[in-house]
């Protein structure tokens, strides 16, 4: 199978810095804490990160130093966020997808096997083109394991936790297996009591205008989000399949160019020539709309349930302070363990109000970060659409010129 | 003059072996006959038939008058009018080719500019249920004389350009000419049709078949001959037409098949012809790979074809999608560029949907189009064999006719002697005829392809360049669309 060792030079390309820039735009270039990807190795059925720290914090051994990760570790990293009480009221950076390279894999093996069927340019040319694609997919999952850890080294509070100092700098296995059956099956079930929760939750009436509106708001937000991401990757790769079908067109007039007995061998060379070219940059504006777009609207996606996870979360501490103001007032009237519901009520307050507090912030700041990348992605995806679509005239006008020109 | 019909002679004694021992042999044992093929003679007739680039290679057994084989399977002794000759083809004297092919096409082009326009309208829908059809108008405009009127207009229905096609089938693929096919009958299209469903695939496909209609009238007058024909005048000017009965069953692809299917015999009969004309073998061989390059060619398109239109649905899917986000944003700049997003996805998707119909409509139709005429240009090479195959039959049996009246003369029945002489002089009027036909036929094939090869050229050029254009439209668009769109991405604060 294919090895896809990519250097540390080949990832410092403008790929991954617009990857970055896409959805990041306030990631502060802070000379307190950068982490990026150096490199990756793409196995069997894993990818190993080598994740490189520059720090000038007291709290590493080192000022640079590096250690390799795998995507296993930073679900664990995550979801050690999630489940910390004292990150309640932040927006936790979203965990990056898990490496899929099945589709991709699958492709190749077919192409493998149907060797035999195609003449030898047809599978080179195919060949190249999956080994593209798989690099493509391999890059994007590097930027958006990237993407995670910068998230976090940029939030003024997550970059001081433990687990991610350990996550940076402990050079050994982190021994954080993946989740079996039990604690999948576990997790299921957790998600359902937390949907049927929420929804009760939700349902509780906020006497804070910021908090109610944000909470419709982000309701509908996340659904349309939802619906635009799933629509935009059909219309990629409908683009993609009518590329693909450019190429084939391509190949067979020049195999008819090379065959005809007429003054047509010049001209379906020449055709054939084009389309090659053409199809490439078809190829190319598939590609930067699925970078520009789909790929926005896919870590808004994400960025969007975090926003209501934290939502959801002041909404049940919002709902446990109520009920331990009722509980103390009951027990006030009964005259019955008044200082335990007291002291209830206080850490239920303090807890509530921890949380709005932050909660308010970042909701803000997620509004900017959420207008500043889709203002960065659309003017630089008009920008590309602009640049492909000149290209292309310029082929198209340029070879009709030579073709009228023959007659 | 004797010296050839005795070569000729030789030879169909050959071939007579040759069927006979195919028979024999075919009966007695499933697998091909090896014959010990043994090349005789040196004082051969014709070229040699050891071609590496011979079609029918395969599909023969030589036999050489000297085997072994032969003794038992032929009647007594051999005849004296025989001599050995190699068992190859005599084709006829190169120079009645030295013209070329061009000149006579050039000459009846001239005489007549070529003024005639025909378009096929106004699909009408006669009748109901089962036994509805569509009524198409097809107009004429035209200066030539030929014409009773310049201007005419009549209606016509699908099985009357069918019927128009399997009349010219027959009266001139067996001359060599290439007729151009009507369209595919559809049962599945005109059935949605006929039950009036009223929705956008029936609507596309009577506009699809109208287009096809005018194509096929347009190639049938293009074409010199076909031009003048009564049949074809017939069908363009008189309102009144009978009726078609014969084509309920067949299609232009069915005419096509059964016209061929006599060549196919002769083909499965293992006669080896030998082209001592390079020039057929040549043709034949480039026709069969333009099939194959077309036919992958015309998939592809429809491939394209069908992938833009589900980006279109796609495009336009999304646009609502970036509208309703539009709609549910806060920020209200960046709403307002999303609900710009939308439009510009909007008039994207109608332009991947016209570019679809360009694609369908100039180049998947020109190649389904070519891909029939290549049928018929295998036809009319089909019937080159068969001019070829009936000249050696006639030639057969004049041999015999002459055997049997050499038989005769020591047998000495005097009116039984007539009857052979006047047999005789019978075969050999058809052997003559024969070999004319085959020589028109080839001269024929030679003048048609010409044609053909010109109006290929034409055709794809104009097409390619029309398709060219239609891409370079939907680029300008594209810019237009996106350099409206920039300023507005750029305004979100």
């Amino acid at each position: 199978m294919l090895l896809c060792n990519v250097a540390a030079d080949h990832f410092n390309n403008c790929f991954l810095i617009l990857m970055l820039g896409a959805v990041n735009v306030d990631l502060q270039t802070d000379a307190t804490l950068q982490v990026d990807i150096s490199d990756a190795l793409s196995e069997r059925d894993k990818v190993k990160f080598t994740v490189h720290t520059k720090s000038t914090l007291p709290n590493f051994k080192q000022n640079e130093f590096s250690v390799v990760r795998q995507h296993e570790e930073f679900i664990w990293l995550h979801d050690s966020f999630v489940e910390n009480e004292e990150y309640a009221g932040y927006i936790i950076p979203p965990a990056p997808p898990k490496p899929d390279f099945d589709a991709s894999r699958e492709k190749l093996q077919k192409l493998g096997e149907g060797e035999g069927s195609m003449t030898k340019e047809e599978f080179t040319k195919m060949k190249q083109e999956l080994e593209a694609e798989y690099l493509a997919i391999f890059k994007k999952t590097v930027a958006m394991h990237e993407v995670f850890l910068c998230r976090v080294a940029a939030h003024p509070v997550l970059r001081k936790d433990l687990n991610f100092h350990v996550f940076l700098e402990y050079n050994q296995d982190l021994s954080v297996r993946g989740k079996n059956k039990k604690e999948k099956l576990e997790d299921f079930f957790k998600n359902v009591v937390k949907s049927a929760d929420g929804v009760l939750v939700a349902g509780v009436k906020d006497v804070d205008d910021f908090f109610e509106h944000e909470k419709t708001f982000l309701l509908e937000y996340h659904n349309r989000v939802k619906d635009s991401s799933a629509k935009s990757d059909r219309m990629i790769r409908s683009h993609k399949s009518a590329a693909d079908d450019i190429n084939r067109i391509a190949s067979t007039l020049y195999t008819l160019g090379t065959q005809d007995s007429t003054d047509l061998c010049k001209f379906f060379l020449k055709v054939s020539e084009l389309f090659e070219k053409t199809r490439k940059i078809e190829a190319r504006v598939a590609a930067d709309e699925d970078l520009k777009l789909a790929d926005l609207l896919k870590y808004y996606l994400r960025e969007s349930q975090a926003a209501k996870d934290l939502l959801y979360r002041r909404g049940r501490a919002l709902v446990d302070y109520e009920n331990a103001n009722k509980a103390l007032d009951k027990a006030r009237a009964k005259n019955k363990d008044v200082l335990q519901a007291e002291t209830t009520q206080q850490v239920c307050c303090q807890k509530f109000e921890k949380i709005s507090e932050s909660a308010k912030q970042e909701l803000i700041d997620f509004k900017t970060r959420r207008v500043a990348a889709f203002r960065k992605n659309l003017v630089e995806l008009a920008e590309l659409e602009l640049k492909h679509a000149k290209g292309n005239l310029q082929l198209l006008q340029s070879c009709l010129g030579v073709l009228k020109g023959d007659t | 003059e004797t010296s050839k019909y005795r070569s000729l002679a030789g030879f169909s004694s050959v071939l007579f072996v040759v069927l006979s021992l195919v028979k024999v042999f075919l009966s007695q044992s499933p697998e091909a006959a090896c014959l010990s093929a043994e090349d005789i003679s040196p004082s051969s007739n014709g070229p040699r038939d050891d071609d590496p680039d011979d079609l029918f290679a395969e599909a023969t057994e030589e036999v050489s008058l000297d085997s072994p084989e032969r003794q038992p399977i032929l009647s007594d002794g051999p005849s004296p009018a025989i001599t050995p000759v190699t068992p190859v083809m005599i084709s006829p004297r190169v120079d009645v080719f030295d013209r070329s092919p061009d000149q006579d096409e050039d000459e009846e082009e001239n005489r007549d500019t070529f003024d005639i326009q025909i378009s096929v309208s106004d699909p009408e829908k006669v009748g109901d249920g089962m036994n509805a059809y569509m009524v198409y108008k097809v107009t004429t405009k035209t200066s030539l004389s030929i014409f009773s009127r310049d201007e005419v207009c009549v209606k016509r229905r699908f099985s009357d350009f069918l019927g128009l096609y399997s009349k010219l089938a027959s009266k001139y693929m067996h001359m060599g000419y290439i007729v151009p096919p009507a369209p595919e009958k559809s049962i599945v299209g005109m059935t949605k049709v006929k039950v009036g469903k009223e929705d956008l695939s029936s609507v596309e496909f009577v506009e699809k078949r109208r287009s096809a209609l005018e194509r096929y009238l347009l190639r049938t007058v293009k074409h010199p001959a076909l031009l003048k024909d009564p049949d074809v005048l017939q069908f363009l000017e008189s309102s009144e037409l009978p009726r078609a009965v014969s084509t309920q069953a067949l299609s232009g692809a069915g005419i096509l098949r059964m016209v061929n299917k006599a060549a196919d015999a002769v083909n499965k009969m293992t006669i080896k012809m030998n082209e001592s004309d390079a020039w057929f073998e040549e043709k034949q061989q480039q026709f069969e790979n333009l099939d194959v390059q077309l036919r992958k060619l015309h998939a592809s398109v429809e491939s394209l074809v069908c992938h833009r239109k589900e980006l279109s649905v796609n495009t336009a899917s999304f646009a609502k999608s970036a509208a309703m986000l539009g709609n549910s944003e806060d920020h209200t700049a960046l709403s307002r560029a999303l609900s710009q997003l939308a439009e510009v996805e909007e008039k994207i998707d109608q332009l991947h949907q016209d570019q679809s119909y360009a694609d369908f409509y100039l180049i998947s139709e020109l190649l389904g189009d070519y891909v029939r005429l290549i049928t018929a240009v295998k036809g009319v090479f089909d019937q080159r064999m068969k001019a070829w195959a009936k000249w050696q039959d006639a030639q057969v049996m004049l041999q015999r006719k002459r055997e049997a009246e050499a038989k005769l003369q020591y047998a000495n029945k005097p009116d039984k002697l007539q009857q052979a002489t006047d047999e005789i002089r019978e075969w050999e009027g058809k052997v003559q005829q024969g070999e004319r036909d085959f020589e028109q036929i080839s001269k024929n094939i030679r003048r048609e392809v010409g044609r053909f090869e010109k109006d290929r050229v034409k055709d794809f050029r104009v097409v390619i360049i029309k398709y060219l254009e239609s891409l370079v439209h939907t680029q300008q668009q594209l810019i237009k669309y996106w350099e409206a769109f920039l300023p507005e991405a750029k305004a979100i604060a």
